[in-house]
């Protein structure tokens, strides 16, 4: 995976005086966020019947798809495509940061590693919100997309060592007390209703449907965004990288028409799913 | 000419000698001269005829007419006779019909159950309306029907048992030994399941059902509910209170696996809590995948003992054999899952409770912080988005 810098593709030096675009995502940052979504989307499906199987939209559901064997079916092969995702992101950590030994993997500006600075934009953002304080300005990742990355990774590892506990039940059981035989079950779930709650309702909003980017953040899947929202919402690494002088070099094209469209339809078809799945998930509490 | 006149003649004279003088009835044949017309009528239109042909097969076709009609003796007759009675052979089953729910003579006619007089035929003959695989449907034309079995309170039995492994053997397999009305009810001395001495009272029903089941029986009693049930304690189920008494369903069946595990829930209301939060009842309820382990999966269905008793399923040293019949691979680690662990009990389960205690804590707070994170955020920005909209004079000023 190259840095951002090596990812743009040169056509961007055309552009002109028309409104410049900046390369945000690469190519493969794009794909393991599609592999993610799609998975995600995949694995809330089939787990939600499973979580709430005495609730009526449940029991349509399996019934609908052919009974309890074609959701389990659907949600080993969601897990599987997920898990490999996953150790290819690992694998790319470990290359770039160990192996190449890459400045900005692990710390300073471009980093997803939480620092000093994400505690204080979070009391500032919050005292903005409030009407306390200025708003404050913020670097290539903000605090609640650091935060949105390491609640998947920690659920990833959660929800994963669960599920393959629960899967492979008789091998785990060979190093796992008894009693974690029964937690496992309890942690897979709540941590998947945790992330499901979450990604649906607060990643949604917080990306895609507040006033800023409603009523979809395109650049996860162009790639691309214009310098003026770039500078808006990331300020600080737009100042830092014209004082670096370094702005030039991740000037990129503009998305195509085709691009633009087809993010549209798979995003605001993601989008949809995931707003169904949650209303479902609500009303299993009533229903 | 001459010699059909003379016929007709002779005819004449010889019907107006048999109809003019009364005569002592004797053969059959004196009665089935009229009676043999099986359209004939009385005067208020009932049926009084007799199908000669089918008397003559039938049990009492040996019998003369006067055998059973009594007060019947010479031609012409009173219009009104007097009621036949069977007791006057039939003295056991007249016996066994008082006090039964039958009792009632006018109500139920011993013809109601062993149907024409005219054509009774004994029971091992399929003529026979008592027939075992035609007593279904004998007992069908009252317990099939609504409006009686509402005027009486009584269910409407006889769908039920059509529809059941019982009513399937008989209807479509057509087998003798399998169970109809009377092998469970009895035939004359028909009870009510409220009274002690019935057949179908709960603490006799093991017994009625062991007549053909005896070695499921044999179990039964040598299980919990079994001997719960013969010391008296009548909460505890018999055959009918999961398999119900006619409605009664292939156990191995989907639809019986998937109804069955709350029949047991009726009673271990804490154990069928703890099941519902396992896997084994999340996958259960979702049908199309019945396998999932039920209550008696684990814990036997007829021979239940505790699992202090070396021969249960669920002692400590079955453990592996019985998890192992679902999951290959089953040790003795596997097997310290607990089926029924309580994570809302703290003093049984002690790390599930704290598990599911700091899961639960860690969803409420992450959640709660972003909620009020992202609508304060919601908030803020569409105030901003106003009022720089505001200053460029657009359509949100």
């Amino acid at each position: 995976m190259p840095d951002l810098e090596q990812a743009v593709d040169g056509k961007g030096e055309q552009s002109g005086a028309k409104a410049r675009f900046f390369m945000r995502f690469t190519r493969e940052q794009r794909t393991l966020h599609a592999v993610l979504f799609t998975t995600f989307l995949g694995l809330a499906a089939t787990g939600l019947p499973m979580r709430f199987s005495q609730s009526i939209f449940a029991r349509k559901f399996a019934s609908g798809v052919g009974g309890f064997g074609t959701i389990i079916f659907f949600h080993k092969f969601f897990a599987l495509v997920l898990t490999i995702a996953f150790l290819i992101h690992l694998k790319e950590i470990f290359m770039r940061g160990v192996i190449h030994r890459e400045k900005g993997i692990f710390w300073g500006s471009t980093s997803m590693v939480a620092n000093w600075k994400d505690v204080k934009d979070l009391v500032g953002h919050l005292r903005w919100m409030m009407g306390l304080g200025p708003k404050p300005q913020f670097e290539r990742y903000a605090y609640w997309e650091k935060f949105d990355y390491w609640a998947v990774f920690w659920g990833m590892i959660v929800i994963g060592f669960s599920g393959y506990a629960m899967w492979f039940a008789p091998f785990f059981a060979r190093f796992l007390p008894g009693w974690a035989l029964n937690a496992v079950l309890v942690v897979h779930s709540e941590e998947g209703l945790l992330a499901i709650l979450f990604i649906f309702s607060i990643h949604f909003v917080n990306t895609h449907l507040r006033p800023d980017s409603f009523p979809m953040d395109m650049v996860v899947f162009t790639g691309v965004e214009s310098e003026e929202e770039f500078k808006h919402k990331r300020t600080e690494e737009y100042e830092r990288l014209a004082r670096q002088g370094k702005l030039e070099a991740r000037v990129a094209a503009a998305p195509a028409l085709w691009q633009v469209n087809f993010s549209k339809i798979v995003g605001f078809t993601a989008i949809a799913i995931g707003l169904t799945l949650l209303v479902l998930t609500l009303s299993a509490y009533f229903i | 000419m001459k010699t059909v006149s003379s016929i007709t003649l002779t005819l004449a004279v010889s019907t107006f000698l048999f109809f003019a003088t009364p005569r002592a009835l004797v053969a059959q044949t004196d009665c089935l001269g009229c009676h043999g017309d099986t359209s004939m009528q009385d005067a208020s239109g009932h049926n009084v005829g007799v199908d000669a042909h089918k008397f003559g097969e039938s049990i009492h076709g040996v019998l003369k007419c006067g055998d059973c009609h009594t007060t019947i003796k010479d031609y012409p007759h009173p219009d009104q006779v007097t009621p036949v009675k069977c007791d006057t052979c039939h003295a056991d089953e007249a016996a066994g019909l008082v006090g039964s729910v039958h009792a009632s003579r006018a109500e139920h006619p011993c013809t109601s159950c062993h149907g024409d007089a005219h054509s009774i035929f004994p029971k091992t003959d399929p003529r026979s309306a008592v027939y075992p695989l035609n007593v279904p449907h004998t007992c069908g034309a009252c317990h099939g029907n609504d409006a009686m079995a509402k005027k009486h309170g009584l269910p409407n039995v006889y769908p039920m048992y059509i529809d059941s492994i019982h009513g399937f053997a008989l209807s479509k397999e057509g087998l003798l030994v399998a169970a109809n009305c009377q092998s469970c009810h009895g035939s004359h001395h028909i009870l009510s399941h409220t009274d002690p001495l019935s057949s179908t009272y709960k603490v006799n029903v093991p017994k009625t059902c062991g007549k053909c089941h005896a070695g499921i029986t044999a179990n039964y009693e040598s299980g919990v509910h079994g001997k719960a049930v013969a010391a008296g304690h009548l909460d505890a189920p018999v055959c009918s209170d999961c398999h119900t008494a006619h409605a009664i369903e292939q156990p191995t069946a989907a639809a019986f696996r998937m109804q069955s595990t709350p029949i047991c829930g009726n009673c271990h209301k804490e154990k069928f809590s703890t099941y519902r939060d396992t896997f084994h009842s999340q996958l259960g309820s979702l049908g199309g995948y019945v396998e999932t382990a039920r209550c008696w999966d684990c814990h036997g269905a007829h021979e239940i003992l505790p699992a202090s008793d070396p021969r249960s399923p669920i002692a400590p040293a079955n453990l592996v054999k019985t998890c192992g019949r679902c999951h290959a691979g089953a040790n003795a680690s596997f097997v310290k899952y607990q089926p029924h662990a309580n994570a809302r009990n703290r003093k049984l389960n002690p790390a599930l409770y704290y598990v599911t205690l700091f899961m639960n804590l860690l969803l409420i707070g992450v959640l709660t912080f972003f909620m009020i994170h992202t609508l304060l955020w919601l908030i803020r920005s569409r105030y901003d988005q106003i009022k720089a909209r505001a200053a460029k004079g657009g359509k949100n000023a």
